[in-house]
């Protein structure tokens, strides 16, 4: 376990810099492909008994039962700014561990499906786009090359920022119109 | 202080010292550099001596004090560490153990061991050098026989002594000073001295006033006695007699007395230091009364044979310590386990009502009881007496009413009362701001009181007791009461309530929580009753508490806080709103009944009552859901007043292990955590407080956006 966090530890510091080689998890949001660095991941599991919180912004999807732990889960796809998709036999939840200045937390992402560990060396990672993407850039970590095409890799600790989301969570009509603004550029 | 508890304490500690000795000699083994090791054995020999001391203990300070001397010597230099050493040192060690034991068991050392302390006295004082070891060899052999008759060698030491009043506020006990005397031999007598003691009502509990008389008999000297007293030097007059002083010597003393040379007289009779025929010619020159030294060798003497001393007239009771100390996160992790137990207990329920086995059905249902009354043990282990917190409030209230200038007395009752560790550890500061809140305010002046026909000293009651599933905490005072018109005054001033509205007098004495309340400039005879109010009535709903206010004008106020036992689990009730499941606190139910409302007003007729009505799916924004059967209302008592909570379902009672929401829900009102359903589903706990105060909020900003519209138009 603690050889779990100091290879993450390792892992942040370096991802200030460009994204360094190793394996990563990719799948699927509204049919576009995505992948995140495996280090952070904790399991993978099927999507089922989501709670509800009232009051929160539409990309927290709610809370589960991990065993007994009480785990937040968010949307992906709503949280890049992309439709809700519909939930399908298919869709997981990838429980991720993120780090705050408290300690760590697990928390959930909904994806639409999950496909595999992959390998990329530097060469495979692109350096992100200036624009194009059609989400925030802050989000993405960098462009992994796949087969000829391009897979998005997601900077976790941006898109699951603990202060940005609890801002959200003030539940106000002008937070979410904020949001929506905000990804829908 | 209970003794028999400090000496439990005392034993408790020496064994743990004990424990860090062994393993720390164990570790040191062969090396021969000691190091700090050796200072962590000194401080523990150092620490059980010191102790031993206080609760008079001879034989362990006798012997510890030699191994002191030898760790001293090791410790700096003088001596050189060796494998041998080590040896000695876990024997003498082992030592202390039994002698230790020997206490907790209320007895005195059996022979062997005594035989097998004085082998090692000797071997240890083989091992120090010079006079170190000499006098090591005497405090033993003194040790040693001191039950037998005293040596006719022994010399008559007079030891007259005066605290000063600071003494004990300076954390001196004089008793210990006189039980550490008889390192140095025995205290044939002791004649206290309390001629200082006002009586006329002055008196202040933290002044010494009291003086002694003692003889005492032992192989000692000057400067040794005068080292027993060495941390009080500055705070005490000591005057030392050595034996076979002469007249003029006892003469001077009895002058020098502050009591008068007739009264100190009598008591170096009693003493012995005096024989007593001087007694019979008190107006005589003083040198007819005095003896020569052997003469009062002789008096001693016999005297100590027929008497044994006064200090050792209280043997150990045997008092088995039944405690066991365990670490708090332990606990907690228990507590976490048993709140996994409980869950899985109510999945296994629920699985077997489906299965319609009436054997299974049996079978979990005891299951659950047992897990429930495991639970209840469980929470039991953290719970504490609050009577240490309550007690803490003789200080306050004895430091506050110094500094008001008024005199006012603590009563405590209830202090057996048990609640949660971590309930106590939070509610010390909001009763200690009632507590000072009662004193400054709610009791009037000595001369008002006068007045008013009540007894001078002003009363603060503080009391605690268990109600259903719960404790109370009261805070009352005999003062002035709330004024009830003034407060209503304010309020209408500040805007908090409207001029033409019928309060009762609860709601208004409510008033004093509001955070607009506490400002500086306060009427005076409003009592200031504001300030940090609001304060105190935040953290008491934070630990899912309630506060109430009784007050008769003239009479006094009570104020009184209600808390749950723990904040780990609690009894909840299950309630469906749409698709989601809902947790209301049990303690805030009052009855659950079928949807009714009165023509489309938000509230219903409850048995000729009007209830308000809070609809949980508009609070939280829900869909009503696929299921349009009957809706039910849950009746709930918030700050003495009813409302209904419209809600879909009733699904029962329901055992809830509170789980925190992450920190991602910081922001979320209304929810105050979750916890984990048989089903395996997460639920929410509504936060009862919260709720209505957003409905209020709710029905407020409708009003004035209506009235907006009115006068708009």
């Amino acid at each position: 376990m603690t050889a779990v966090s100091e290879k993450q530890a390792a892992g942040e510091t370096e991802a200030a810099g460009a994204v360094q080689q190793g394996q990563y998890l990719t799948f699927t949001i509204g049919g576009e492909t995505f992948a995140v660095s495996i280090l952070r991941i904790k399991e993978i599991i099927e999507y089922t008994g989501i709670t509800t919180v009232p009051m929160m912004p539409d990309c927290i999807r709610g809370v589960i039962n991990l065993r007994g732990a009480v785990v937040p889960v968010l949307d992906l796809a709503l949280r890049l700014g992309r439709a809700a998709s519909p939930v399908t036999k298919r869709t997981c939840v990838i429980i991720v561990e993120v780090q705050d200045d408290e300690g760590c937390q697990d928390m959930g992402i909904v994806v639409d499906a999950v496909h595999a560990v992959v390998d990329m060396s530097e060469q495979d990672i692109e350096p992100p786009p200036a624009f194009g993407a059609r989400i925030r850039s802050e989000f993405i970590a960098g462009m992994g090359k796949r087969d000829g095409g391009f897979v998005i890799v997601l900077d976790l600790a941006h898109v699951l920022a603990q202060e940005e989301l609890g801002a959200l969570a003030g539940g106000t009509a002008q937070a979410r119109a904020a949001e929506h603004a905000d990804t829908a550029q | 202080m209970n003794l028999d508890q400090a000496l439990q304490t005392f034993i408790g500690e020496s064994r743990e010292l004990l424990e860090e000795m062994e393993q720390s000699l164990l570790s040191l083994g062969a090396t021969t550099e000691p190091g700090e090791d050796i200072h962590a054995i000194f401080r523990a020999a150092h620490t059980i001596k010191g102790s031993a001391g206080l609760f008079g203990l001879d034989g362990v300070v006798a012997f510890t004090h030699i191994v002191e001397s030898l760790l001293d010597q090791l410790r700096s230099g003088e001596q050189a560490w060796s494998e041998d050493m080590a040896g000695l040192l876990l024997s003498a060690r082992d030592h202390i153990v039994a002698l230790i034991e020997a206490v907790a068991a209320g007895e005195e050392p059996s022979t062997p061991v005594l035989q097998q302390g004085a082998k090692l006295a000797t071997a240890l004082s083989a091992c120090m050098q010079g006079a170190v070891a000499e006098v090591a060899d005497q405090a033993l052999a003194a040790q040693a026989d001191a039950a037998s008759t005293p040596d006719a060698e022994d010399g008559h030491w007079h030891i007259s002594l005066r605290f000063h009043a600071d003494t004990l506020r300076h954390g001196m006990d004089p008793l210990s000073f006189l039980f550490y005397l008889r390192n140095l031999g025995q205290i044939v007598h002791v004649e206290t001295v309390a001629d200082a003691l006002p009586l006329d009502g002055s008196f202040d509990a933290e002044s010494c006033y009291l003086g002694f008389e003692i003889a005492l008999r032992g192989q000692t000297d000057h400067a040794a006695i005068e080292s027993v007293f060495e941390f009080v030097l500055d705070a005490c007059e000591l005057r030392i007699l050595a034996p076979g002083s002469t007249a003029e010597q006892f003469a001077a003393l009895a002058d020098a007395l502050p009591e008068g040379a007739a009264r100190a007289r009598q008591w170096l009779i009693a003493c012995a230091s005096l024989p007593a025929e001087a007694e019979t010619s008190p107006t005589d020159a003083r040198a007819d009364a005095l003896p020569a030294g052997g003469e009062v060798k002789g008096e001693v003497a016999a005297l100590a044979a027929s008497a044994p001393s006064p200090v050792q007239a209280l043997p150990p009771k045997p008092l088995e310590s039944r405690s066991v100390r365990v670490d708090a996160d332990r606990l907690d992790q228990l507590i976490d386990q048993i709140g996994e137990l409980i869950i899985a207990s109510a999945g296994t329920s629920l699985a077997a009502r489906q299965t319609r086995n009436p054997e299974l059905q049996e079978r979990s249902a005891t299951l659950a009881s047992l897990v429930q009354a495991v639970r209840e043990s469980a929470l039991q282990l953290r719970m504490v007496r609050i009577g240490a917190t309550f007690n803490r409030f003789q200080r306050v209230v004895h430091d506050t009413a110094r500094e008001l200038g008024k005199d006012i007395g603590l009563i405590i009752r209830g202090e057996d009362t048990e609640l949660d560790k971590t309930v106590v550890e939070k509610v010390a500061d909001p009763i200690t701001h009632l507590v000072r809140n009662a004193m400054d305010h709610g009791i009037e002046s000595a001369e008002v009181r006068r007045q008013r026909g009540k007894s001078e000293r002003g009363t603060i009651t503080l009391e605690a007791w268990h109600d259903s599933g719960a404790i109370v905490i009261r805070v009352a005072d005999d003062g002035g009461g709330l004024n009830r018109d003034k407060i209503l005054a304010k309020a209408v001033d500040r805007g908090l309530v409207d001029a033409h509205r019928q309060l009762s007098d609860s709601e208004i004495y409510e008033l004093i929580f509001e955070p607009g309340f506490s400002t500086a400039e306060q009427v005076s005879n409003l009592s200031g009753r504001g300030v940090g109010m609001d304060v105190v009535k935040r953290n008491i709903t934070a630990l899912r508490g309630s506060i109430s206010i009784d007050s008769t004008p003239g009479q006094g106020t009570a104020i009184s806080i209600r808390l749950p036992l723990t904040l780990a689990i609690i009894d909840g009730f299950l309630v469906e709103v749409g698709n989601a499941t809902f947790v209301i606190p049990m303690d805030v139910i009052d009855e659950c009944v079928e949807f009714s409302q009165v023509g489309h007003n938000d509230f219903a007729n409850l048995r000729g009552q009007v209830l308000p009505l809070i609809g949980m799916h508009q609070v939280f924004g829900l869909g009503t859901g696929a299921r349009s059967g009957r809706r039910n209302i849950v009746v709930i008592r918030h700050a003495g007043r009813s409302f209904g909570l419209v809600v879909d379902a009733l699904l029962g009672e329901f055992q809830t292990v509170i789980k925190p929401l992450a920190k991602l829900f910081a922001g979320v009102r209304c929810v105050s955590g979750s916890t984990v359903l048989g089903n395996g589903k997460v639920a929410l706990i509504v936060d009862v407080p919260a709720l209505v105060d957003q409905a209020g909020q709710a029905a407020l900003a409708r009003a004035s956006a209506a009235s907006a519209a009115v006068s708009a138009a």
